[in-house]
């Protein structure tokens, strides 16, 4: 198996305090990977370090996608980061809340389309058609993501559960290789969570991207990866397989700890 | 009401000397906040209840607006009608209508541009009036120095001003919301404050005098000509805009903007280029009053800087609020609702303050969306759903 996402050594400080530790990670090709840990682990530090929102204080993440070299993605905007195959959703939905569920996921197209300001005014016949290919695209995307009785509908208006979805459903517009999802069923009825996990292993299977996923509902968790990292105080404590980790004794101190504290 | 007091109560007779007490315009002030309290609850309850009501049905029910748009009946009549109008307008009224109407068509066309920075791009620009200065001295200065004629200028002022809105973009593309408002009512002020003070530049407070009408293949037309040829010459500015502003917000970029409007970092996250985005936002924001103001300059052939305060910034900031952000129609609705009402209301001159800032409390408080709130477009889907069935 071939490593498309290695990072190492991720530090990343705010002030003083450290919210990653010298944290190392590598994602393979076509595995689904869970970050765990308690709550203020620094999960959502390492995704947003990842993919350009934070600049990290230290560390290397390097990309190597099949036929093509090696890359890093240090420093690289956010926008960038996107454009080299990497998509997110975000932990507190963070949709279009005033444009379509339709128009959420064209969004997603823009970095793999080109038409500018000429184009847009005089409409000449690439840019009508490349207009036409996103409306389509897009609304391929939602077809398969199960959302496509709302193409139409606000973002804002959609049920909870739906929402999460879109922000999936627009993660995938990007084209990316690898998918990073924050805590995708946070908030989802049991339905909702079976759903999502039919839909996580298709994205796998059809559409080829790794998916690197922060999730608390353990069920889920450990019925998706294929490996787990586990992280505590911006270190990482753990790292294996689903029955590994289950007895694992330091992530069992990391958890029960937590609860006696709570 | 304690408010208001000394400014309705009491005047000081600068001619006599002495403090008139007008207490009955006190008790007046009374009875009328008094009566106005009740109006105002009585609407706030009724807006609650229409919330409630709306709620369920909302997803059948199309907004009028729309509806109006939609059916070809209504819109296909208004739109002749509204055309025939136009294009006798000059001619059934009076000059001053005539120049009324110049000046409404102009706060259409800078609006518009506004329009693409506030309520597409959502970034708040106080300053929006500085380019409107641009434009209306490019033209000023480029023909009093080198003799330019308008239709030379009016490209060159559209493409200054798109340059200074680059100019301000860049130093603003970290900023948001209240910070992005201070900053850009500060280059506003700059702008206006170089143009009075920079004598040699600009000619200070007393301004440029004699700058000539646009020309049309060098026919001299008379007072009255060259005022037909303006208006007509506006119709034709405003249709530009609203086409080009039409097509910028259904395309990419306008998609753009409007995300970039929604949620920066999401936007950025789906990879939107957020600096490029933004400049081009201001950029051709700053065109459209580029483009206005060489108009402006030519209409009135005298600018100075008095023209160019921050309230003209924020009366065309109404116009684009309270029109409705990110709705063309609004905008234009909008446009003509603050600069003809109170050219026709200036028998009430006193009060036409009062009146506009009550309107605009109102309209925040009961149509926070504009007169006409922006109707996201919709896509239909029968022949694709039938190909990806047989798939
Ligand atoms: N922008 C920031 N500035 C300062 N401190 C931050 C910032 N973002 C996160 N932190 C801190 O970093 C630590 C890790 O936060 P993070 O959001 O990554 O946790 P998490 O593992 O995602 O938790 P949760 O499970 O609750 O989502 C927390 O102590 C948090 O307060
Ligand atoms: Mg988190």
């Amino acid at each position: 198996m071939r490593t498309i996402l290695e990072i190492k050594s991720l530090t990343m400080d705010f002030g003083g305090l450290r919210a990653l530790d010298h944290v190392d990670m590598d994602i393979n090709e076509g595995e689904i990977v869970a970050l765990i840990g308690p709550n203020g682990a620094g999960k959502t530090t390492f995704f947003n370090c990842i993919t350009g929102i934070y600049a990290p204080t230290e560390g290397d993440m390097i990309i190597s996608r099949p036929g093509k070299k090696k890359t890093r993605i240090n420093g690289l905007k956010p926008n960038l980061v996107t454009e080299k195959g990497l998509a997110r959703t975000f932990q507190n939905i963070r949709l279009f809340a005033n444009m379509t569920v339709l128009e959420n996921v064209m969004i997603g197209r823009h970095c793999r389309c080109s038409s500018g300001i000429l184009g847009a005014v005089f409409r000449n016949r690439a840019t009508v058609k490349e207009e036409q290919k996103v409306v389509e695209d897009s609304y391929m995307i939602l077809e398969k993501i199960g959302l496509s009785e709302y193409v139409n509908e606000v973002a804002m208006n959609l049920p909870y559960g739906a929402q999460r979805r879109l922000e999936i459903a627009r993660a995938m517009a990007t084209e990316p290789f690898v998918l990073l999802l924050d805590e995708p069923a946070a908030g989802m009825n049991p339905q909702e969570t079976r759903e999502l996990d039919d839909l996580i292993v298709r994205l796998r299977d059809d559409e080829k991207v790794s998916i690197l996923l922060i999730e608390h509902d353990m069920k889920l968790v450990m019925s998706l990866s294929d490996r787990i990292f586990v992280m505590d105080y911006g270190k990482k404590i753990a790292q294996g397989t689903p029955d590994e980790i289950k007895n694992n004794p330091a992530v069992i101190k990391a958890y029960l700890g937590e609860e006696t504290d709570a | 009401m304690f408010l208001t007091f000394p400014i309705m109560v009491i005047r000081v007779n600068t001619v006599e000397n002495v403090v008139e007490w007008r207490w009955n315009n006190m008790i007046i002030i009374g009875a009328g906040s008094f009566f106005l309290s009740f109006v105002w609850r009585y609407l706030l309850k009724k807006k609650e209840t229409g919330n409630q009501k709306a709620k369920p049905v909302e997803t059948d029910r199309v907004p009028l607006s729309q509806r109006l748009f939609e059916d070809h009946k209504i819109y296909i009549p208004a739109a002749i009608a509204i055309a025939v109008f136009a294009v006798i307008f000059p001619f059934v009224f009076s000059m001053y209508q005539t120049n009324i109407m110049i000046t409404a068509l102009i706060y259409v066309t800078i609006a518009l541009g506004l329009n693409i920075v506030v309520g597409l791009a959502g970034l708040l620009d106080l300053g929006y009036v500085a380019f409107y200065a641009v434009g209306a001295y490019s033209y000023a200065l480029l023909n009093y120095h080198y003799g330019l004629g308008f239709w030379t200028v009016l490209p060159i002022g559209a493409g200054l001003a798109a340059l200074f809105g680059i100019i301000l973009g860049f130093p603003v593309l970290r900023l948001r919301g209240d910070y992005l408002a201070i900053v850009t009512l500060g280059f506003g002020e700059i702008i206006r404050l170089v143009l009075e003070n920079w004598n040699e530049f600009s000619f200070g407070p007393s301004g440029i005098a004699n700058i000539p009408r646009p020309g049309f293949f060098g026919i001299d037309f008379s007072l009255r000509g060259a005022t037909i040829y303006i208006y007509f010459l506006m119709i034709g500015l405003t249709l530009f805009t609203v086409f080009v502003v039409n097509r910028l917000q259904d395309s990419r970029i306008g998609r753009a903007w409007v995300a970039l409007r929604e949620d920066e970092v999401a936007c950025q996250a789906m990879g939107i280029d957020k600096t490029k985005t933004k400049l081009t936002a201001f950029a051709l924001g700053a065109t459209w009053a580029g483009m206005g103001g060489v108009v402006f300059a030519a209409k009135t052939t005298f600018i100075n800087p008095a023209s160019f305060t921050i309230w003209e910034s924020i009366n065309i900031l109404c116009i684009v609020v309270l029109g409705g952000m990110g709705s063309i129609i609004g905008v234009i609705i909008g446009a003509f609702v603050l600069i003809l009402l109170p050219e026709y209301l200036r028998a009430f001159s006193e009060y036409r303050i009062l009146l506009f800032g009550a309107v605009l409390v109102l309209m925040m408080v009961f149509r926070p969306g504009g007169i006409i709130s922006n109707v996201r477009r919709t896509y239909k889907f029968e022949g694709l759903k039938n190909k990806t069935e047989m798939s």
